[in-house]
């Protein structure tokens, strides 16, 4: 039985093709059969995140449309072999992405025997947000600890709760996760940035991750390697450890500790 | 600097960014799954209610509720002390 993610989260530029990919990398390097589909139509990017832009062919669209197979259109990661990319069409028509080709291209993907199917959600609460999550079983809402995102996750749970194949069959409802990420454990330590539990406790979600603020973030992207795939960075590890949440492991949370300098260091600002 | 910053703790703006959210949040909680005229009515209401007296936007709450079958409007305004 394949499993619907949605990546999702209202403000744009919060990270959720970031943590998209990663999440789709994680869930690979975990011998699960993996599909993520770029729902941003007209602004095409996971493919440039995931490092395979040269070799989309046909999109997205191009398979609701009958253009080509979904077999023709899935693009195979060169680094695991069970994850494959549907990359958005350019197309600056939005009408072609439609409730009935969106279920038709979902079906089939399930019917193919892949685990996951995570749908990476273009910002904003319209059509793509909405097709993005229509059909989800599960929901990582992606949030900065910051006023704007906060409040707009929490416009995006009440869609998740109303307007969404679940809530409207009423059985259970979409399960909702909250992903903290360019996370600052000493602007939290400093009272400049909400902590993990302030955030929590406005949304009243369970924490799937919780992802530090980091440069390794920007490098991986200029490379086109996600950033879960840089076992070096604490980002790698902090992913890792949310997707062994989204499997049902129990993960302590990490990296929301400020490391604390010496007395002489930061007396001196070394 | 960083021995002055040592001492001069920068104001917890986390916390006032917290407490501003807790409110608004609530607020827009209340209102969804209610009927989409609660902001026009809202805005009505706050019309004529500052006809008679000067209250701020914050003073009046408008809260929709349905519970067991009947649904319910709760709507209070905070008058302003004399
Ligand atoms: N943990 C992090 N640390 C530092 N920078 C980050 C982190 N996560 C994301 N970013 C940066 O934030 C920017 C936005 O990320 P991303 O494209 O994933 O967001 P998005 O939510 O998909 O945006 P959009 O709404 O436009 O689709 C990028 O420049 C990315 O490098
Ligand atoms: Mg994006």
């Amino acid at each position: 039985m394949a499993e619907i993610i949605v990546v999702t989260s209202g403000k744009g530029g919060v990270g959720k093709t970031t943590t998209s990919a990663s999440i789709a990398c994680g869930l690979a390097r975990r011998g699960k059969r993996v599909a993520v589909i770029d729902f941003d139509i007209g602004l095409r990017n996971l493919d440039l995140i995931m490092g395979c832009e040269r070799r989309v062919v046909y999109d997205f669209v191009n398979v609701i449309q009958g253009e080509c197979t979904l077999k023709q259109a899935l693009i195979r990661d060169k680094r695991l072999e069970s994850l494959y990319v549907l990359a958005a069409s350019q197309t600056r028509d939005k009408e072609a992405l439609t409730p009935e080709g969106v279920r038709r291209v979902l079906d089939e993907l399930a019917a193919d025997g892949f685990d996951f199917i995570l749908c990476d959600s273009p910002a904003g609460i319209e059509k793509g947000a909405h097709l993005a999550m229509y059909f989800a079983d599960r929901a990582i809402v992606v949030v900065n600890p910051e006023v704007s995102s906060v409040r707009d996750s929490d416009r995006i749970l009440g869609l998740l709760a109303s307007k969404t194949r679940r809530a409207e069959n009423g059985n259970g409802g979409v399960r909702e996760h909250l992903l903290l990420t360019r996370y600052s454990p000493r602007r939290v330590a400093t009272g400049e940035m909400m902590s993990v539990a302030d955030v929590k406790e406005i949304l009243g979600l369970d924490v799937v991750g919780v992802i530090p603020e980091s440069t390794d973030v920007l490098t991986a992207s200029n490379a086109g390697t996600p950033v879960i795939l840089n076992d070096e960075s604490i980002v790698s590890h902090a992913y890792q450890d949310a997707v062994a949440r989204l499997l049902g492991d129990t993960v302590p949370l990490r990296f929301i500790e400020e490391v604390r300098k010496g007395f002489f260091s930061r007396l001196f600002g070394g | 600097m960083r021995l002055l910053d040592f001492f001069r703790r920068p104001p917890p703006s986390a916390q006032v960014a917290k407490e501003r959210l807790r409110i608004i949040v609530a607020q827009e909680r209340s209102a969804r799954g209610g009927p989409d005229y609660l902001p026009l009515l809202r805005r009505e209401l706050l019309e004529v209610i500052r006809k008679y007296v000067n209250v701020d936007p914050e003073a009046v709450h408008i809260h929709f509720d349905h519970a067991e079958g009947h649904e319910m409007l709760e709507l209070s305004v905070a008058l302003p002390d004399k």
